[in-house]
């Protein structure tokens, strides 16, 4: 089970989703494809026709920047951020 | 008693501002759609729906929907999407139209989408493949982040599988047969750059039809006013009379077809009103002579813009006239333009503003 954290940006879109999110995924692409299953959506939020994560949407898994493609461990820690752009 | 409603996007959420039939004093309400830029925002009188356009740097491209004018909205961006494998992107979603329950949305790099369930899916209705300039616009060399895209589209209400879209840098094409082929509508514009081909690359910032004459349209383009009496097939140049050749919002009186308002802006880089004098401008001759109408508008260091969907005008016997400016605030008008009224400021940067007029 991953310990998945998501932007604020992303909770006010989608009733019920909450910032932090346990998934049992092997990968952050599954772990997306997870939460778009209860959240439908979602994936389209965060991820771009590919698919490949949005240019903003910066991943991080135990504090190393993720891809799609990037495995995940037992309790790993997946971090998404809607990295800055401007004012 | 008739509700008025203005819908105003911007660079942080829509606004929505009420008014009763008067249109004296106006209510505030928003930030809607979470603060994403909305580039778009229309109501659809048949089903009474409002949406919104709006393009998230993080979240990507949707159009918000409240079927409740304002009190609740959802998004959906499923199926507004290009097929991944073509190399196509869709960076943008420009450009609102609705009729009778159906609803177009133009988007960057060029192409239509729709939806006929309220919003809830869209498909790609066309990519103007083959036109004239499709060459350019579909060379991955011009693929987005640029300026390409559908930037407009207007439905003939009375023939619904009629429509004009324009395309950014390229020019304005119609259809008749609901998007499966298109004709460019371009003859007699002026162009002031090098054309690859004749029929098209041409920069129209604004098209308007007149609602008394279906056949008598005007634009605002990159360089010129122009009119056409054939519903586009023609067009000749009225810019003769207005302070620059250059502007992006235009209105079409709707009760007389010779009445037609513009906002000429600075054609460089600041394409603010010209000296930081605001003023609309008005023909009633169809373009043979223009007047000035600036009362009530900031006469001194008002460096505003007003970009191309950020004019519109109601449809009661005395005509209600608005503008939204790039610095936020909103402008009304009762008298058709004779005096205007400041309804909103510190307001985000406008990008759209439309009127609905609800009983």
């Amino acid at each position: 089970m991953a310990d998945l954290h998501l932007p604020g940006t992303l909770t006010p879109l989608f009733a019920g989703l909450p910032r932090q999110v346990d998934v049992d995924a092997n990968t952050v692409g599954e772990a997306i494809e997870h939460l778009d299953r209860d959240w439908p959506g979602l994936r389209d939020r965060l991820c771009e026709p590919g698919p490949l994560l949005r240019g903003h949407i910066h991943v991080y898994v135990d504090r190393e920047r993720a891809t799609l493609d990037t495995p995940l461990q037992l309790g790993s820690r997946v971090d998404v951020i809607a990295a800055i752009s401007g004012g | 008693m008739p509700r008025t409603l203005l819908l105003v996007g911007t660079r942080k959420g829509c606004f929505l501002l009420e008014s009763d039939g008067d249109r004296r004093d106006w209510a505030l309400r928003g930030p809607f759609c979470e603060g994403w830029p909305v580039y778009h925002a229309v109501h659809d009188p048949s089903t009474g729906a409002i949406y919104a356009a709006a393009a998230s740097e993080w979240h990507g491209s949707a159009v918000w929907k409240s079927p409740d004018l304002g009190e609740t909205w959802t998004l959906s961006s499923e199926g507004l999407a290009y097929d991944a494998d073509g190399g196509r992107k869709l960076s943008k979603v420009s450009t609102l139209a609705v009729n009778d329950g159906r609803v177009l949305v133009g988007v960057e790099a060029p192409g239509i989408f729709e939806s006929r369930d309220g919003g809830a899916s869209w498909s790609v209705l066309t990519t103007l493949a083959g036109e004239p300039g499709s060459d350019v616009w579909d060379d991955p060399a011009n693929q987005p982040p640029g300026h390409l895209g559908v930037s407009a589209l207007m439905f003939d209400t009375d023939e619904p599988s009629r429509f004009w879209a324009i395309v950014q840098g390229i020019g304005l094409f119609e259809t008749g047969d609901d998007g499966t082929s298109w004709a460019p509508r371009n003859k007699g514009l002026r162009a002031d750059w090098p054309r690859p081909h004749e029929d098209v690359g041409f920069c129209i910032h604004k098209l308007v039809r007149s609602p008394a004459d279906g056949d008598r349209m005007f634009q605002q383009n990159h360089v010129g006013m122009h009119r056409s009496d054939d519903a586009g097939h023609t067009w000749v140049e009225i810019t003769e009379g207005l302070p620059t050749e250059f502007g992006f919002a235009a209105a079409a009186h709707p009760h007389d077809r010779d009445t037609f308002y513009v906002v000429p802006l600075d054609p460089g880089h600041g394409r603010c009103m010209p000296d930081g004098h605001a003023a609309v401008w008005r023909t009633r001759d169809a373009g043979a002579s223009w007047q000035r109408l600036d009362r009530g508008l900031p006469q001194r260091d008002a460096y505003v813009g007003v970009l191309r969907e950020a004019m519109a005008i109601d449809s009661y016997d005395a005509p209600g006239l608005y503008f939204g400016t790039s610095t936020g605030q909103l402008f009304a008008s009762t008298d058709e333009g004779e005096s205007w009224s400041e309804i909103a400021n510190y307001l985000p940067a406008i990008s759209s503003v439309e009127v609905a007029q609800i009983d």
